[in-house]
């Protein structure tokens, strides 16, 4: 035991004297988080649109106040005729038109429907998606007070699901996901490079050359890392909490729980990277390629799973990070546990188990 | 600024690193076509030495020239007219040896036809048809060393600067290496080469030993013993590094 | 014994670096392998110290087989790898507290053995191994491969590169260590240091040329050398080369080691021809062989 605590001292020691490291373990979840959070978001803020209203009737006006009065719209101008959509658009004014169908009120009693037409400039693909999203949540929640005070339920399909988020904040989409690369590149990569580095320094000659077995000295690798992802894992939650004022919605303790089971399979992954790459840069190299465009393509993380070709599909189901993402948004957003989340967690344990028996078996203890 | 047949001039060269002075105010000349050792305990002071000698690092005072060019001011007209070969970095190892040549022959601005020519000698005279189109990975370090060497000189450099180039190298290589800078010498072109090996020392016209930044003594092989009361070089060594 | 080898061969792929090796290594014995670089010394070391499994051929280290007992091999042996291998970023003190934790023992514990090393580096225990010297690197390499008091040590070229002041401190430390009952097994490619051994195996291209002391294989040199001296030794050598008798010519130091292929030689007629041909300052002598020339002579 005394052996084994030295060995982690070591380990600790190499990781607070390394400037790079630090940063990667300690800037990145951080940067990270605030990227996503306020850079790269699909949040939209007083956009410009023009209004073509061709019923101006009490519903209508109503619509227009509650989206003028939200903060995502500004209404730039109001349009009188079909031809100026065209022409508001090329100046460039405006991101959206929404144009009111005639006898708007008239039409949802009628016939229980009505129609608004949501002309979004697609050069901007991101932000017009978001417009007509944000519009047609903007109209939910105004039928919905309707509906509340008529017998009769007006019936509008929804285009978008939203309901587990209901105001929108892709921030909240993004937290699981990022939560997830850092783990992983955490826990891989930094393992692996560490691993491969005393290979490169000739150290790993010394240690094998010591009464020390080969499990203690991976433990003793991987063992900080443990400690250090979970530190990350709780900066992650707590930045996401604070800042962007993220409920997380299930047990925290659960999502301790998956999140240390992950992290012992991104371990694995990362000793497993270290068996078949000699050098540093290799590893890092593996890592990257092999981990983390995965995670960031296939994982669900911002590409949905359910939109890729069949193929991407079957492919993203060995992928340890897709799985882990559905926990995490479902114990963070949905606010699930473990009676629906176990098919997903077996998984990713069936998994941990796998690479750590390969981890193992791969590891050698001589040189080639 | 050069008179005589001086083609390395250095006076008080100094070079700091904070507080540490690596190289402490060092003055010498090295004559054309001279064979000039220059010797020293790790860390006294050679490599950085070097390294401003070849125009890779500024020094913090004093004045160098090396093939009459200013090392400080002149940089690029003192690398053209040098060669440079150490023990860590000589040739690209996924590399044939013609490849090789061809490169460096490039890099040094040699037209096609003159690297064609020269190439070829260079195989004839090393004996290297057969393995001409070999990875120079896959050859002997001794044999490495050798078209090291000969790379360093196809340019037709003034000086070449070789940084332990044998070390490792086996007993009988080692000695064909020696009798390549005779010839180079015998041609020429001056060497300027550090070594561990202290028989290696005494092959050198002048050997110069460095200290803590400072050079300590510098003169003949022969002169060097004379004044030091030793039998070898190595002894003059010891008395003067432990001292 | 302590060491024993017999019939060892292993080859990566295509190269053999080892071809057929036997040797034994007496306990208490500083036992030199002599060799240059590619030799096939690291090989060896790393499968003596159950690093690596020999294609073929059977290896003790103090009675354990290194493949079936390689766990008590690494019990009881220290090994300093030719590539300096310490933590660069942890302090002398630092490694040489993990590399004694890892060993189950303490510095406290171990301090007879390492003291008169360590002293020298005492001072600057609190620098980072990266920041030190050549010399205080092998000396912290040796202090670290020593602390769990090892029956054999396994010193894997640790002069190369090393200045010969260093040098020659490192071999007194040796041959100090030697005197505590640790058994050595060293390479090295400086020829010159092949004498402070007790004996050495001259080994090139992975086969051994010769075992014995180094009296003794200098003392079978078969022919007699003479140190021939001149003003100018480039055109010596040429000379020498184009000399119709020569059996070997090698320059040594300010000379050149000259052996004839007659055993009548007559030193008069050398120096006729070599001044006929315009050289000055001829010196010829007879001198004793060295186990660099030994070692050329059995390479060749």
């Amino acid at each position: 035991m005394k052996r084994f605590i030295g060995f982690i001292k070591k380990e600790f020691y190499h990781i607070f004297r390394d400037k790079r490291s630090l940063f990667i373990l300690f800037g990145m979840p951080i940067a990270q988080i605030l990227l996503f959070g306020f850079a790269i978001t699909n949040e939209i803020n007083n956009v410009d649109i023009a209004i073509l209203d061709h019923s101006k009737d009490v519903t209508t006006k109503e619509i227009i106040h509650k989206i003028s009065a939200s903060n995502y719209f500004s209404i730039h101008q109001f349009l009188e005729k079909e031809s100026d959509i065209e022409s508001v658009f090329k100046k460039g004014k405006v991101k959206a038109v929404l144009n009111f169908e005639k006898d708007f009120s008239k039409n949802l009693i009628k016939e229980n429907h009505s129609t608004i037409q949501v002309i979004t400039d697609a050069t901007d693909p991101n932000t017009a998606n978001t417009i007509s999203n944000y519009v047609n949540a903007i109209l939910q929640s105004y039928l919905k007070e309707q509906n509340k005070n008529s017998t009769m339920a007006y019936q509008i399909r929804p285009q978008t699901r939203m309901v587990y988020n209901p105001e929108l904040k892709s921030v909240y989409m993004f937290v699981p996901g990022v939560m997830t690369i850092i783990l992983m590149l955490v826990s891989a990569m930094m393992t692996s490079i560490s691993i491969t580095r005393e290979k490169e320094l000739g150290t790993m000659e010394i240690l094998l050359v010591s009464p020390l077995k080969p499990f203690q000295v991976i433990i003793g690798k991987v063992f900080p890392y443990i400690f250090l992802s979970i530190i990350n894992a709780i900066v992650i939650i707590v930045l996401s909490i604070f800042i962007f004022k993220m409920p997380v919605q299930g047990s925290l303790f659960l999502l301790g729980i998956e999140s240390v089971i992950f992290i012992i399979t991104s371990l694995a992954l990362g000793i497993l990277i270290s068996t078949i790459s000699a050098t540093q840069q290799t590893a890092m190299m593996i890592s990257l390629m092999g981990l983390m465009l995965p995670v960031i393509l296939l994982s669900g993380f911002i590409f949905p799973v359910s939109s890729m070709p069949v193929p991407l599909q079957v492919i993203s189901n060995v992928i340890p990070a897709k799985w882990f993402i559905i926990i995490v948004k479902g114990i963070m957003l949905k606010g699930v546990g473990l009676q629906f989340l176990w098919k997903e967690t077996l998984i990713l344990l069936g998994m941990t188990v796998f690479f750590i028996g390969l981890s193992i078996k791969k590891y050698k203890i001589r040189l080639e | 600024m050069m008179q005589n047949n001086n083609v390395i001039h250095v006076k008080e060269l100094t070079k700091k690193f904070g507080d540490f002075t690596a190289v402490d105010a060092i003055t010498f000349d090295v004559k054309k076509g001279e064979i000039f050792g220059f010797l020293g305990a790790n860390g006294a002071g050679k490599t950085t030495a070097i390294k401003m000698l070849i125009g890779i690092s500024n020094p913090t005072s004093g004045e160098a020239d090396v093939a009459g060019f200013n090392v400080f001011t002149n940089t690029e007209d003192v690398k053209k007219n040098i060669g440079y070969m150490s023990q860590k970095f000589a040739l690209y190892d996924d590399l044939s040896v013609k490849e090789n040549i061809t490169f460096f022959g490039g890099i040094y601005g040699l037209s096609r036809k003159r690297i064609k020519e020269k190439s070829n000698a260079l195989i004839e005279e090393l004996g290297l048809e057969k393995i001409a189109n070999h990875l120079v990975g896959s050859l002997p370090l001794g044999w490495k060393q050798k078209i090291a060497f000969s790379v360093a000189l196809l340019h037709d450099p003034k000086i070449v600067f070789l940084d332990e180039p044998t070390g490792g190298v086996d007993p009988i290589t080692r000695r064909q290496f020696w009798e390549m800078i005779y010839k180079a010498s015998h041609e020429g072109t001056t060497i300027f080469v550090t070594t561990h090996y202290m028989d290696e020392a005494e092959y050198c016209d002048r050997v110069s030993i460095m200290v803590n930044g400072k050079i300590e003594a510098l003169d003949t092989p022969k002169r060097l013993k004379e004044q030091f009361n030793a039998k070898s070089m190595n002894d003059v060594f010891l008395k003067l590094a432990r001292g | 014994m302590s060491i024993n080898l017999e019939h060892i061969s292993k080859s990566y792929g295509k190269v053999e670096a080892v071809k057929n090796i036997s040797f034994k290594v007496n306990p208490g014995e500083l036992f030199g392998l002599i060799g240059p670089d590619g030799a096939g010394k690291t090989t060896l070391f790393r499968i003596l110290t159950t690093l690596l499994i020999a294609d073929e051929g059977k290896a003790n280290v103090t009675g354990f087989d290194v493949v079936k007992d390689y766990k008590n091999i690494r019990k009881s042996v220290g090994y300093m790898p030719g590539k300096f291998s310490l933590y660069q970023d942890l302090t002398v003190e630092e490694n040489l507290t993990f590399f004694a934790t890892i060993f189950g023992t303490t510095i406290e514990e171990n301090y007879e053995l390492i003291k008169e090393i360590y002293v020298q580096i005492e001072p600057f225990k609190k620098r980072r191994a990266g920041k030190l010297s050549g010399g205080m690197k092998q000396k912290l390499a040796l202090c670290c491969a020593l602390i769990h008091k090892p029956k054999v040590l396994f010193l894997d070229e640790p002069t190369t590169g090393v200045d010969p002041v260093s040098r020659k401190e490192f071999w007194e430390m040796l041959k100090r260590l030697q005197q505590k009952g640790i058994t050595i097994l060293v390479s090295t490619p400086y020829m010159d240091e092949a004498a402070l051994c007790d004996r050495i195996a001259l080994i090139q291209d992975g086969e051994i040329l010769e075992i014995d002391t180094p009296a003794n294989i200098v003392k079978h040199f078969p022919k007699t050398i003479y140190n021939i001296g001149s003003k100018d030794m480039y055109e010596l050598l040429q000379k020498l080369k184009e000399f119709e008798h020569t059996y070997s010519m090698y320059p040594f130091g300010e000379f050149v080691h000259y052996t004839d292929k007659r055993d009548n030689f007559n030193p008069t007629e050398l120096r006729q021809y070599l001044e006929k041909n315009g050289l000055q300052n001829i010196t010829i002598e007879k001198t004793k062989a060295t186990i660099e020339d030994t070692f050329m002579e059995l390479a060749k």
